[in-house]
């Protein structure tokens, strides 16, 4: 039965090609535009690292005290960085499974053949525990070792990318690569990875690229290797040079712990708590404890990671796909109505209201699977708008996944039904005897 | 006009009728709020910055290592720089306009204040700073020599000597009075610094959201700024950037070949990409809203003809009688008025929620009204644009084959 009332609608959408056309394009170009801001909203929204987001946190501490909203920083008073004092402290305590922390740097990398320039890289200075814990995947070589952050070894983890770059994709684990004219020794080279949203750093561009080094914390702070992301001062009076900005209570460093189980998470409140009552109490905070975790999708809706321009075009293209579905159904509606001699007929050769409302609602059906087809390849050319008309870390997020092709397809195919219900309705309400005497 | 006959006749198409209107109404809603979001992104994106864009290039230049000479690298960097020829004069400093990087301090009047007066950025500047960008000094002096210090990177915390300031920040700090020799405490190292000078206008580095409080709150500080990266600033004789970037380029390394030159570009092409979202953003909404004009008519020319093809009869009964071709394009275009105006009410009631809802939920300005009234007329006016056509061809059908035909 199914399989002829497709082959019923395929003929009624043959019979008159223009209205056929037109509702075609109008579900199609409504897919297209709503599609096309969706992929990218889902893209931003995405979860960067779903099998661990639960238990990844993201450590907040309160040391600059009550301010006024005025003064700037965030509605909860917590900026989004920590010191690199409590950073210190926090890594030394080891209160969590795992811990890292980090912060965003570069370095003018000189290759090993005289004829290539100098370039910049960037680089993030993390500890070991930062590539078990984003579960970072090695092309070649692994991550350095606890030992090594120890010791502030002079060694790199670098991106495939920068790799390729330097020693021709080949396996680089041991050879030397020379940053601000000092050599560091490889010891493994990342495959791709790059989360978005860049979840673990959102200062800078939260869709950004993952950095192309890695180096030990404790090296990049003895090489005296600049923060190259945020630095926040706020008020804060710091003695000159290198060492009074590391014992400021200037905020640029990051630190994330791993909390595996519900227990970890609320020791580790507790621990937090603990050491800034401790801070109070030898003087260094003035005010009671105010500290923070929040685990990746938190943080990420925290730190605004959705901007409010992307709400507003799924906004925009929605209100259009539903412009476009109103438009459908009322050429629909025109359609059923042009065709109520034939529906009576059928009717009066026995087929049931049941029957007409089947086989009309699988005609919308089909004209949702055409427009939905339509649509899927205006959401590629869209998408393709979009990277010519953004820059380019917004154009990271203009991927199609496979999901985005089922969600086209089924989006289309329930709107055109939605659209069909009604004009459905009225053909079945068809009187045959009325309509076929009228005729 | 016979406008009953027309709602009698629509009462027996209501979901035609409401379909159209409806169509409309969402048009209205999202075309006024489009609209009033592009102007809004063309206006953000053009803000001027006070420097002369159109003949100003910037080079990161980023010294290898920590070499100890780098104050005398840079005297070095910025003598052959302004001998290019084509230069007009070239400085370095921390951060240039529409970069998106840099440093910002709050200002206060008296040290123990607690909030601070203004926020600010803070550029470093020597004496060639007001005329390697252009600037327009409105009031008191320019550096010289004698208030220039070495600032030796981001930790050295020596005060500087003197300020100029925008005249925006001038204004905000005190108002109705002359800022001009007046005394201001920087954060975070609070020392007395007194004001020399004003100039005109100077945006702040940054082109986000959470910068345009402060947009035009600027200073200029007297340092040489002797870090391993610096922005070296140079404006050139109208006509001459392009071949001038090369040549200082070139030079730089002729100089030392020890640094990287990444992203060196011009102030023109920095706007571009700064501003690239917005306009971007302006572009997409700008089609969506062309899109939903196109659809929405296409939709009113689709359903009116619809509804002429079924009143054939009806049509070439009253021509019979006597009614005139102008009286049936007449009939149709009221139709289409009266549903129009249904439609712009309502549209003009969702385009003020719509904008409502944005105003809370994401900081946007509130729509001026006459974007909803302009909005009414043009749907209005589109509808009977729209309807033309079919109601044309009705029209035209000639009555006896109009009441044969059935």
């Amino acid at each position: 039965m199914f399989s002829y009332y497709v082959s019923l609608a395929i003929l009624s959408l043959r019979r008159n090609v223009v209205l056929t056309v037109l509702m075609i394009a109008a579900i199609g170009v409504g897919i297209g535009a709503s599609m096309t801001m969706l992929t990218v909203f889902r893209a931003m929204a995405a979860d960067p690292i779903p099998n661990k987001s639960r238990q990844l946190f993201a450590v907040q501490i309160d040391n600059w005290g009550p301010r006024s909203s005025s003064s700037g920083g965030s509605a909860d008073n917590l900026a989004e960085q920590i010191s690199y004092t409590d950073a210190i402290a926090l890594m030394n305590a080891h209160a969590a499974r795992r811990q890292t922390a980090m912060y965003a740097t570069g370095a003018a990398l000189t290759p090993s053949n005289p004829d290539l320039r100098p370039f910049k890289v960037h680089a993030r200075a993390a500890y070991a525990d930062f590539f078990p814990m984003f579960s970072v995947p090695f092309q070649f070589g692994g991550p350095w070792t606890a030992a090594d952050d120890e010791e502030r070894a002079g060694v790199v983890v670098i991106s495939r990318a920068l790799n390729d770059r330097v020693f021709a994709g080949a396996n680089s684990v041991g050879k030397t690569l020379n940053l601000e004219g000092r050599d560091f020794r490889v010891v493994g080279v990342m495959a791709r990875w790059d989360p978005v949203p860049k979840f673990y750093d959102l200062n800078n561009d939260k869709y950004g690229k993952a950095e192309e080094v890695l180096i030990p914390f404790t090296r990049a702070i003895e090489s005296q290797m600049p923060s190259w992301g945020n630095n926040n001062c706020h008020d804060a009076i710091g003695a000159p040079g290198w060492e009074g900005h590391l014992h400021s209570e200037c905020v640029w460093t990051q630190f994330w712990a791993e909390l595996p189980a519900a227990t970890d998470v609320e020791q580790y409140r507790a621990f937090l708590n603990n050491y800034a009552a401790e801070q109070q109490r030898t003087g260094r905070f003035h005010w009671p404890p105010h500290t923070r975790i929040r685990d990746v999708r938190e943080w990420l809706q925290y730190q605004h990671v959705v901007a409010n321009e992307v709400r507003i075009l799924v906004l925009v293209s929605f209100s259009f796909l539903l412009v476009c579905l109103l438009n459908a159904m009322g050429l629909m509606l025109a359609k059923v109505t042009g065709r109520a001699g034939d529906i009576a007929v059928r009717r009066a050769l026995g087929a049931n209201q049941a029957a007409i409302f089947g086989q009309c609602l699988i005609e919308a059906g089909v004209v949702g699977l055409a427009g939905g087809l339509l649509g899927l390849a205006l959401t590629a050319l869209g998408l393709l708008g979009l990277r010519s008309l953004l820059s380019e870390s917004v154009t990271r997020l203009t991927h199609f996944s496979l999901a985005d092709v089922a969600i086209a397809i089924t989006l289309a195919v329930i709107a055109a039904t939605l659209a069909g219900l009604y004009p459905t309705w009225r053909a079945a309400q068809v009187q045959p005897a009325w309509q076929l005497k009228n005729q | 006009m016979e406008i009953r006959p027309i709602l009698s006749a629509m009462r027996r198409n209501k979901v035609g009728a409401a379909l159209i209107g409806l169509q409309m109404a969402i048009t209205l809603a999202i075309l006024c709020n489009g609209l009033f979001i592009i102007e809004q992104r063309v206006a953000y994106s053009k803000r001027p910055t006070g420097v002369d864009e159109l003949n100003v290039f910037v080079i990161p230049n980023q010294w290898i290592g920590n070499p100890p000479d780098l104050a005398a690298r840079l005297q070095t960097d910025l003598a052959a720089l302004r001998r290019l020829p084509g230069v007009v004069d070239a400085f370095a400093t921390n951060s240039v306009v529409l970069s998106n990087g840099g440093s910002s301090e709050g200002i206060k009047l008296k040290p123990e204040q607690k909030e601070s007066s203004a926020s600010t950025a803070v550029y470093f500047a020597d004496e060639h700073a007001l005329n390697s960008l252009g600037l327009n000094l409105v009031a008191g002096r320019n550096f010289n020599s004698a208030d220039i210090t070495d600032k030796n990177g981001y930790n050295d915390q020596a005060p500087p000597a003197a300020v100029i300031v925008t005249r925006a920040l001038a204004d905000k700090l005190f108002p109705g009075k002359g800022a001009l020799g007046q005394s201001i405490y920087i954060e975070p190292e609070h020392h007395n610094i007194q004001i020399i000078g004003i100039v005109d206008r100077l945006q702040v580095p940054w082109v986000e959201s959470w910068s345009t409080k402060f947009n035009d709150n600027s200073i200029l500080e007297p340092f040489r700024f002797v870090d391993s990266y610096v922005y070296y600033v140079v404006r050139v004789q109208p006509g001459q950037l392009a071949g001038a970037l090369k040549a200082a380029e070139k030079k730089l390394f002729e100089v030392n070949r020890s640094r990287v030159l990444e992203d060196s570009k011009s102030l023109t092409e920095s706007r571009a990409e700064a501003y690239r979202d917005d306009r971007g953003l302006a572009v997409i909404l700008g089609v969506v809203c062309a899109a939903l004009v196109a659809v929405t008519a296409f939709g009113v020319v689709g359903l009116t003809s619809y509804w002429v093809a079924q009143r054939r009869r009806q049509i070439g009964i009253r021509r019979a009688l006597g009614a005139t071709r102008y009286a049936i394009v007449r009939y149709f275009q009221t139709e289409n008025l009266l549903i129009a105006t249904g439609g712009a009410t309502l549209g003009v009631a969702l385009a003020l929620s719509l904008n409502l809802w944005m105003v809370t939920t994401f900081e946007m300005q509130r729509l001026h009204a006459s974007y909803a009234v302009v909005g009414a007329f043009f749907v209005m006016l589109l509808g009977q644009a729209a309807v033309l056509w079919p109601a044309v061809r009705a029209a035209f059908a000639p009555p006896a084959l109009a009441t044969r035909a059935s």
